[in-house]
């Protein structure tokens, strides 16, 4: 029997067991230690995001008790009358997403049903892992390229065809400067495709297989299959998909900032320069004229985190009910 | 609700295996080296198993049967604790090794001196050498021994020294199902543990890995207690030198193996031997 | 009848196609943006570029050392900062919590990653930049530090609950403890995982910009220690980019180039050594 040079007195778990010395030494054993600290930094988590929120909150009062609820309808931002009003950057960042939605959903869901339903294993493990990686590329990349390559083409070749075509319709309507909303909108439409991409394909291939065997043995085409059994079956994961996408929309920042003309305005035509909340943000906060500017500024950081954390929730609520059907699907 | 099982004292009985007994000398008195006595064992509210009391000879190889689910392996890791690792589990009764109760003890302490090896054979994702060596290097060591030293000792009583002597830094997972079993029973000995439990341990290998186990557990006898669950009755009827029948949650008969396959006392065990269930 | 089913086979067509189409024009959206960041960047790729400072305004030359040195040690203190955190929280999620308790620190974790990174990045200001009165690497790395938690957090936590029970099982059963079975067996048998989690976090928070632009703010020079503001490779791509200076925006694309190839290597290589993760090996 080999004796031991090192004991460590560990109590028992729970269970029957320990009744001995434990009460007698309550010294602290090497198990609770590590629960200890553990826990510590785990709390520590906890109170980081209790202070984030506090914090927004807290360094916004000013603002807050100044504006009230105008803050969010009025559409002037002056900060040098002081003035400031919240509606222009809302405007934006929802012209923006919903510009980058309709670019983005039709072509990240064409490609998910392509990647989910179509290609072959190996080439659609290859080409996600590509798109994984495009979800890699950093926003100020992206808004490097949106510059110098989107901008020139929106003013030169897009914007004038669109506004040829549809010129009558008032979103199309105006000067095209390049920079602006649509750019913006199409930049944004870069950085969320690969979401909606990845996520949709997952519950795509989450749907059983005995749906597309039902379908198809009563004659369906491949496309009809898909379009009309399996997408409806993965709708509400497919929504999630795009609030998540949605979500992370209106967070971006760099992209955005750089190729959307930085105009605190509310116009009408896409190709009108514009502000989203996270790119007012980035633009005047290090330069923020007082104490009122500044809380304005950390006020619109609230509303977009408040708003983004809303959209998060809602996404995640939708897959996990549809993984869940899936999976208990008999 | 009867069980049948020795008053403390059992006479030395050999296995099939062993020889012959020596009528004239006085038969040697062999010590209960775990005993348990009115084991009840419950999974949150649900009872599994009923008033169990037996003792495990010291030194001899102890066989558990019966049907699956029938609670053999449930008891099996009460012996050393392991069943205090899920939790909403609760053991009433007394657990005794060398007559002091495994309540009491130190749960660290109770495994270093029984050891177990489970079904499916778990070596962790390191060398051959670090598998042997965990338990040393946790526990530590004797005085006056290198884990060098032990290991061999501990791969040479588990039957696999020859084998991986040239590889001991190679991934314990490049052998055989059969060969990592052995590691696990080298692993499990390297800390020198008075009593090993073993849970199925051949169910999932093959005819010939399963005889090099057995063959070794009948040379580790001679220095350690062993108690073997198994669902193979032939396997008990070849290893132990004393078997107890469970069923349902309840030890329905121990004693001699010779004496439970050939003249059982009970019914549900003639029936179970037999082949009538199970 | 037969023309019904014969504009639904070209509409099958059709459609896929374009499926096709979608995926084709996703996938090549990466390419593209290596290329051209590679057939700019790499001409403005210069010794000068990693060994000097910026030259003064509207002046040709210069280098964006202090950038990559300022990155460097906004990483570090990202790493210092937000790795033990989320690291040790996770192994309380996937070891020791309770069930309450646990969903609440998950359910603050994603909080926290969903959390646009301006919006970071103003939480630091009002904690870190506005007591000291000014900028500083250390907001900055703090920031990146306080996006990396939520990241690390859920990957720990994912790659030792994949742990197999029986392992845990064995090591108790020769007598480890517990801490100690989590710490030799548990934390080693995930340790690829890991730290791959980690590195891909590392590698997400390099080319983030929006929470450094009011913590370390940037800089023409170089900055000593931790307390002054930083240039860092991301800040200066950016104003580089909107700058009117030609030569400026050589150097932004160089700039961008050398960050998207650091990004891009950590994430491949990430990947490839978790896919092959899939047999565990090695001891």
């Amino acid at each position: 029997m080999a004796t031991t040079t090192d004991i460590l007195p560990s109590r028992s778990g729970n269970g029957a067991g320990g009744r001995l010395s434990s009460w007698k030494r309550r010294l602290l054993t090497g198990d609770d230690i590590a629960y200890l600290i553990t826990l510590a930094f785990a709390v520590g988590v906890v109170l980081l995001g209790v202070l984030l929120v506090l914090q927004l909150w807290w360094q916004s009062s000013l603002a807050r008790e100044k504006f009230g609820w105008q803050f969010l309808i009025s559409s002037v931002w002056n900060p040098v009358t002081e003035q400031f009003g919240a509606l222009p950057f809302i405007y934006g960042t929802l012209v923006t997403s919903a510009v980058a939605l309709v670019v983005a959903v039709p072509l990240g869901l064409g490609a998910a049903i392509f990647l989910a339903e179509l290609a072959p294993r190996a080439l659609s493990e290859v080409m996600t892992f590509v798109i994984e990686l495009l979800a890699a590329i950093p926003s100020v990349i992206i808004g490097l390229l949106g510059i110098f390559v989107l901008v020139p083409v929106l003013r030169i070749y897009i914007g004038p065809a669109l506004q040829s075509v549809f010129g009558f319709l008032p979103i199309f309507a105006g000067p095209i400067y390049g920079v602006g909303l649509m750019a913006a909108g199409l930049v944004l439409a870069i950085m969320i495709v690969p979401f909606i991409i990845t996520v949709s394909r997952e519950i795509l291939l989450a749907v059983p297989a005995d749906q597309r065997e039902a379908a198809l043995a009563l004659g369906a085409t491949k496309w009809e299959s898909t379009w009309k059994v399996v997408v409806p079956y993965a709708r509400s994961g497919i929504i999630g998909s795009v609030f998540l996408a949605l979500a992370r929309a209106l967070g971006e920042t760099m992209a955005v900032t750089m190729v959307i003309g930085n105009a605190p305005l509310v116009s009408t035509s896409l190709f009108a320069p514009g502000n989203t909340i996270a790119s007012v943000i980035a633009n005047e906060f290090a330069e923020a004229m007082g104490m009122l500017n500044l809380q304005a500024l950390i006020e619109l950081g609230l509303v977009l985190f408040a708003v983004t954390i809303v959209i998060n929730a809602l996404a995640r609520l939708l897959v996990l009910a549809t993984t869940r059907r899936g999976s208990t699907h008999p | 609700m009867e069980n049948v099982a020795g008053s403390g004292v059992m006479i030395s009985a050999q296995g099939p295996d062993r020889g012959v007994d020596q009528p004239e000398k006085a038969p040697a008195k062999s010590v209960a080296k775990v005993s348990v006595e009115g084991l009840n064992f419950f999974y949150g509210p649900r009872q599994v198993l009923f008033n169990i009391s037996l003792e495990i000879p010291e030194g001899k190889i102890t066989a558990l049967i019966g049907p699956s689910g029938c609670g053999k392996s449930t008891f099996l890791r009460t012996l050393n604790r392991m069943h205090e690792t899920v939790s909403n589990t609760r053991a009433e009764g007394a657990v005794l090794l060398d007559g002091q109760s495994i309540f009491d003890m130190d749960v660290v302490q109770l495994r270093r001196r029984v050891g177990m090896v489970f079904q499916k054979s778990n070596p962790f994702p390191k060398s051959i050498f670090e598998n042997v060596a965990y338990g040393l290097r946790i526990n530590g060591l004797e005085r006056g021994v290198t884990i060098a030293e032990v290991v061999e000792k501990s791969l040479r009583r588990a039957a696999l020294w020859d084998e991986v002597k040239d590889q001991l830094h190679k991934s314990a997972y490049a052998l055989s199902g059969g060969q990592q079993q052995r590691l696990c029973i080298a692993r499990a000995l390297a800390i020198d543990p008075e009593v090993l439990l073993l849970d199925e341990p051949c169910s999932a290998l093959d005819p010939i890995a399963t005889a090099k186990i057995e063959d070794l557990l009948l040379d580790l006898v001679a220095s350690c207690t062993i108690v073997i669950v198994t669902h193979n009755m032939q396997q008990a009827a070849r290893v132990a030198d004393h078997t107890g029948f469970f069923l349902l949650g309840k030890l329905i008969e121990f004693n001699r193996t010779d004496v439970i396959f050939k003249k059982p006392a009970r019914k549900e065990t003639e029936d179970y031997i037999t082949g009538r269930f199970g | 009848m037969r023309f019904r089913d014969y504009r639904r086979k070209i509409i099958n067509v059709v459609m896929l196609s374009l499926t096709g189409l979608c995926a084709l024009a996703s996938v090549s959206v990466l390419f593209f943006v290596l290329g051209y960041l590679f057939v700019h960047g790499f001409k403005a790729l210069s010794w000068d570029f990693f060994t000097k400072l910026p030259a003064p305004v509207g002046e040709s030359g210069g280098g964006m050392a202090n950038a990559i040195i300022g990155s460097a040690k906004l990483l570090l203190i990202a790493l210092l900062s937000g790795v033990p955190v989320g690291l040790i929280a996770g192994i309380y999620l996937a070891e020791f919590s309770g069930k309450t308790f646990g969903f609440t620190v998950r359910y603050v974790a994603d909080l926290l990653n969903g959390v646009p990174s301006i919006v970071m990045g103003i939480f630091i200001y009002t904690v870190i930049v506005l007591p000291m009165h000014h900028f500083s690497a250390l907001a900055g790395g703090l920031a990146l530090g306080a996006m990396l938690v939520p990241i690390v957090l859920r990957s720990t936590e994912d790659f030792l609950r994949a742990v197999p029970r029986s392992l845990r099982e064995a090591a108790l059963a020769l007598g480890a403890s517990r801490w100690k079975a989590i710490a030799t067996v548990v934390i080693p048998a995930a340790g690829r995982g890991i730290t791959t989690g980690v590195l891909l976090a590392l590698a997400r928070v390099a080319g983030e910009t929006a929470p450094l632009l009011f913590t370390s703010f940037q800089s023409q020079y170089w900055s000593q220690g931790f307390n002054q503001p930083t240039a860092s490779l991301p800040v200066m791509i950016y104003t580089y980019a909107i700058s009117p200076y030609e030569n400026w925006h050589r150097q932004a694309w160089a700039a961008g180039f050398i960050l998207l190839m650091l990004v891009l290597v950590a994430n491949i290589g990430a990947r490839l050594i978790l896919s092959r993760r899939a047999s565990p090996a090695r001891g």
